[in-house]
């Protein structure tokens, strides 16, 4: 029996009350603006700052690619291999977000990850991030996140099937995961010299680690899914995950669900597919104020950023969610199934804005 | 000064339907050409004057907790007078007005941002923004022109208690942030209309008092406090270099409409309005100041006024590079391009507050030998009955008509 009721050890809770007392009184100094906007001037990556990091180099990989260096803030969470991480960075003046997979060895032990990415045809961001950006650039940061990620079970057997810039999220795994002892990839891109990590991964192959077959589609053409099946016969056994581009993934999806392994099968799509268009309408933001025309082929998020609506958003290619706002009243499309969304007012259905197109008038609460 | 439709010489009389909409089409275009070439420059220049400003306001903030030592006081109250300027010109009616918002930086955006001025942004961007921007020097429609409590036209009928009109002009520049808080509010037609009790208004008043106690406690009381002994005077500081601040933007914002020569319009003149027809107003309803890099700096590139004007929501420091081609398009269409020197513009615009503080024609048939003469008339204005009053009303405009 003790005599005195158990205390609570509460010296962090109290250092925090502490801390949360003198940033209010800061407050009073600092008001209309926060102390925080004060200390991001001299220290934008410290505890408690917004998310940030700053790129520390940019390491060319291929003559499209390369892998960035970022140092995060300190309150950056370490990743899972295979999870992605979204970046807003600011491209000609205007912040831009995007998702990148995350490439490093959560061993480092300089504090910092990796993305590596590819620069595609019109991509602001990506060949920004390839040929312009700087070290010292302070980029905004999300915490990693994804599912593109070994179960707890490790598997015995795996198989990743890659193309062009699938290959980041699997590097990651690769890198972190030596404990897999049976690995094929198979990677498609147009030549050699277009394999990112080519180098690395060849090594991984001599070394006996993996079993890797590079296709190289410039010259041999594209791989179907039943070139897969060929190349690797116990396909069956194998827990399989797969990023690339989307009519590679939907057919791998086929195949395997047609062989009733869908289950084994992890994908990871990098951009939506637009498979329809609507009619488009007035989207009226109701808390804003901000009424504007778009039609049925841009995404909301698209067209209220256009007319300088400040809008959430994320991944823009329908997969974080951080988009969502709800639609009061009014139809939405979904630009990669096609199907539309209606809400009445009262139901509040939320909308991700980056894939949904205007199918009629909309209002949105934002 | 008199409505533009109302003038003896309409000084847009000689311009066809056709010119307006030419005059917007090529307005236009150089918009577009800003639009286009927004960048990252931009987004460095507005990130560095944000930058500047913090640095300069916490730097004097420091100095005048030393604020007892008379050195101290100087440099710090010097420091603390432009921080506010810029970050009420420069950095908060710039932001608020929407011009950074295409950086889409959340921390940046008129949709997030305050600012250390007695009015809340959001009533401040209703007022501003969408009311004199829209309907600016429209009489009876922008509150601007006079924020409602001057003499602004000659077709306002005079009475004596505009004799005051300087003088309340002057305070009202002084405690200027408080008169455009009452001003966003309404207060004078809310008060003159017995709505006080409007659930609406008391929400928008409650807003304000809170957002002017929130800047009253930093400026007179915690930063006071916090230099201890010489509390007083930091206090004072914090009071004088709210003033010089007040003082500037009123300066700022008198220039931009009130000089003599800017031109006002008439209610119904825009009633139907095309969009070439809005951009000449604004080109003929707005006055630029000339001067040096730091001093547009320090208006808020509001000495760009009708740069500003025509185009409301490119980032500022753009206007200085359009103006060229403004002023080219202004001659091209044979319009007066007002721009004058800071000096020369605020006399200008007190001038004018003066003059219609004034019988009309009083201040022009004035001269020092019949001083004693006018000053017995006016006093006679003054004080007696309505009849005497409109008698000499006729007297003095008929003088001023003869001599001119």
């Amino acid at each position: 029996m003790t005599a005195t009721a158990p205390r609570p050890t509460a010296a962090r809770p109290t250092l925090r009350t502490l801390r949360d007392r003198a940033l209010r009184l800061a407050e009073l100094v600092t008001t209309p603006l926060l102390p925080a906007d004060y200390l991001d001037l001299v220290h934008p990556l410290r505890p408690g700052a917004d998310l940030r990091g700053r790129i520390e180099a940019v390491v060319p990989e291929t003559r499209d690619a390369a892998t960035v260096v970022i140092r995060p803030g300190a309150d950056w969470r370490p990743h899972r291999p295979g999870q992605y991480v979204r970046i807003g960075i600011d491209v000609d003046g205007v912040r831009m977000w995007r998702a990148y997979s995350i490439t490093s060895d959560l061993g480092r032990t300089d504090g910092c990850f990796t993305v590596t990415v590819k620069a595609i045809p019109d991509g602001k961001v990506s060949n920004h991030l390839v040929r312009r950006a700087e070290p010292g650039t302070i980029v905004q940061l999300d915490q990693a996140t994804g599912e593109f990620c070994l179960p707890e079970q490790r598997p015995a057997k795996a198989l990743f099937v890659t193309a062009g810039s699938g290959i980041t999220p699997v590097m990651g795994i690769l890198r972190n995961h030596p404990e897999l002892d049976d690995v094929v990839l198979v990677h498609s891109a147009p030549t050699a010299d277009d394999v990112v990590f080519g180098t690395e991964l060849r090594d991984l192959a001599a070394a006996g680690r993996i079993r890797l077959v590079e296709q190289h589609t410039d010259t041999a053409g594209m791989l179907d899914a039943a070139a897969i099946a060929e190349l690797v016969p116990d396909l069956a056994e194998r827990a399989t995950w797969a990023c690339g581009p989307l009519g590679m993934l939907e057919a791998l999806e086929e195949h395997w669900a047609a062989a009733g392994l869908a289950d084994r099968l992890h994908t990871e799509r990098f951009r939506p597919t637009v498979l329809v268009t609507g009619e488009g309408g007035t989207v009226t933001f109701t808390r804003n104020g901000t009424s504007l025309e778009a039609d049925g082929a841009t995404p909301i998020l698209d067209a209220a950023e256009e007319a300088g609506v400040l809008m959430p958003s994320g991944c823009r290619m329908g997969i974080c969610y951080g988009c969502v706002l709800p639609l009061r009243e009014g139809a939405v499309r979904d630009l990669r199934t096609g199907e539309v969304t209606t809400a009445v007012p009262g139901d509040g259905v939320l909308v991700q804005t980056c894939i949904s197109a205007a199918a009629g008038a909309c209002d949105i609460d934002h | 000064m008199t409505a533009l439709q109302k003038k003896d010489v309409n000084p847009i009389e000689h311009l066809t339907p056709e010119d307006v909409e030419l005059i917007g089409k090529e307005l236009d275009e150089i918009r577009q050409g800003v639009m286009d070439s927004r960048g990252e420059a931009d987004a460095r220049y507005i990130r560095r004057v944000i930058d500047v400003h913090r640095k300069i306001e916490l730097g004097s903030r420091a100095v005048l907790l030393a604020s007892g030592f008379p050195p101290a006081w100087i440099a710090g109250t010097i420091g603390l007078s432009i921080a506010k300027i810029l970050e009420n010109m420069e950095i908060g009616h710039n932001i608020l007005h929407g011009q950074w918002d295409w950086m889409r930086d959340p921390k940046i955006h008129s949709t997030t941002w305050e600012w250390d001025m007695a009015s809340p942004a959001e009533q401040w961007k209703h007022s501003h923004n969408e009311l004199h921007h829209t309907y600016t020097n429209v009489i009876g429609k922008d509150n601007d022109l006079g924020y409602g409590i001057m003499r602004v036209d000659e077709d306002q009928p005079w009475t004596p208690m505009y004799l005051g009109q300087p003088l309340w002009s002057f305070i009202n520049a002084c405690f200027f942030e408080y008169g455009i808080a009452a001003y966003d509010l309404e207060l004078g037609a809310v008060i003159a209309k017995k709505q006080t009790g409007d659930p609406e208004f008391r929400r928008r008043a409650k807003q304000v008092l809170v957002k002017i106690g929130r800047q009253v406690r930093k400026d007179y009381l915690i930063h006071p406090l916090l230099s201890g002994p010489n509390f007083v005077s930091t206090l004072a500081a914090n009071f004088v270099a709210n003033i010089v601040r007040n003082l500037w933007s009123n300066s700022v914002i008198l220039c931009g409409h009130f000089p003599e020569g800017v031109e006002t319009f008439e209610k119904k003149s825009i009633d139907g309005e095309t969009r070439g027809e809005w951009y000449l107003r604004q080109m003929l309803g707005s006055a630029n100041i000339s001067g040096s890099k730091a001093m547009h700096t320090l208006t808020g590139n509001l000495s760009h006024q009708i740069e500003h004007h025509l185009f409301p929501d490119l980032p500022s420091n753009r206007y200085a590079e359009i103006a060229p081609k403004i002023r080219d398009l202004f001659e091209r269409y044979g319009l007066n391009y007002h721009t004058a020197p800071l000096p020369q513009q605020v006399g200008s615009a007190w001038h004018k507050i003066i003059r219609l503080s004034l019988p009309n024609g009083w201040l022009e048939n004035t001269t020092a030998r019949n001083l004693p003469v006018q000053l017995a008339k006016l006093w006679k204005m003054t004080t007696g009955k309505p009849r005497v009053r409109r008698a000499l009303l006729r007297e003095q405009a008929a003088m001023a008509a003869a001599a001119a």
